[in-house]
């Protein structure tokens, strides 16, 4: 188990997570894969807090930080959801081709 | 020895968990495979003894994923899986955009002489953490929580039928010109708008 594995591995979780943010249509399998990519990031922060920081507690609290800010993208991105449901009847990106009403 | 066979295959579960994500034709199945994803990650957090991180991003992440698996109920075609799902757009350069970023990054990690610094074995990882989140790190542990706080706000704003003194455009129309006329200014469109008659559908 060596850093550069870990970071090979959040490379790779992240790049899926873009493939999918990117591809799906719907709009709650396109926060799955953003979601995906903030776990390909925090893979990589604790990698780095447990192999080049020497046990400095900052680390984990930037990985704490992603976590917070994943919860807030979920919340957020699910409210955004029903908002635009509630006004469109609209659950694809396609039906929105204007950010107005 | 049996960390780095634990650590591949916890690997190799979280790429492929991962991958299925966007291959299986049921979204709930869809939550689940990203549920073990995270699982994979927690479990690597573990092993790398970042024991709060691992067992934090378990936890959360159980519960986030059935709210998402809820939310996937709500609004998805096909939650069963019954049919064949490909949703998709842009499906090539999608593609090409995730494969770019893992060879660019993956070549930024192996051309990188990277700073070999490890943990010392047997350091109280845990204990080092709550005292920075109630020491010198507190203020930012503190806006942490300020910011989930204003999420919860604004989830709740953005996602109500109407906000609490009626629909959001109450209160914005302007007076008419004359005495009980129309009111003044540019019409407001309505637009496809539902939520201003029904009031929580």
């Amino acid at each position: 188990m060596t850093l550069t594995a870990i970071l090979i591995v959040s490379a790779a979780l992240f790049g899926i997570g873009l493939f999918g943010a990117l591809s799906q249509k719907s709009f709650v399998m396109l926060m799955m894969g953003l979601e995906l990519m903030l776990n390909g990031t925090l893979l990589a922060t604790v990698g780095f807090w447990a192999f080049t920081l020497a046990g400095l507690p900052k680390g984990q609290l930037l990985a704490i930080l992603i976590m917070a800010v994943m919860a807030v993208e979920l919340a957020i991105g699910f409210a955004l959801v029903v908002a635009v449901y509630r006004k469109r009847q609209a659950d694809v990106t396609e039906s929105l081709t204007t950010m107005k009403n | 020895m049996m960390t780095s066979i634990l650590f591949y295959a916890l690997s190799a579960l979280a790429i492929w968990s991962g991958w299925r994500v966007f291959r299986v034709d049921s979204m709930i199945r869809a939550t689940f495979a990203l549920m073990v994803s995270f699982i994979a990650v927690g479990a690597i957090a573990l092993l790398l003894s970042a024991d709060y991180i691992g067992v934090a991003t378990v936890f959360m992440m159980a519960v986030e994923m059935m709210v998402m698996g809820l939310f996937m109920i709500m609004f998805m075609m096909n939650p069963a899986g019954l049919n064949p799902m490909q949703m998709v757009h842009q499906y090539r350069f999608s593609i090409g955009a995730g494969v770019a970023s893992f060879v660019g990054l993956s070549v930024a990690v192996l051309t990188t002489a990277l700073p070999v610094s490890p943990l010392p074995p047997g350091g109280e990882t845990l204990r080092d953490l709550g005292t920075e989140l109630l020491g010198n790190s507190m203020l930012i542990f503190e806006t942490a929580g300020v910011t989930l706080l204003a999420t919860m706000v604004g989830a709740v704003v953005l996602s109500s039928a109407s906000g609490r003194f009626g629909s959001g455009s109450q209160g914005a129309q302007p007076p008419g010109l004359t005495e009980g006329g129309a009111p003044a200014g540019r019409k407001v469109d309505a637009g496809s708008g539902h939520s201003h008659h029904g009031g929580g559908h």
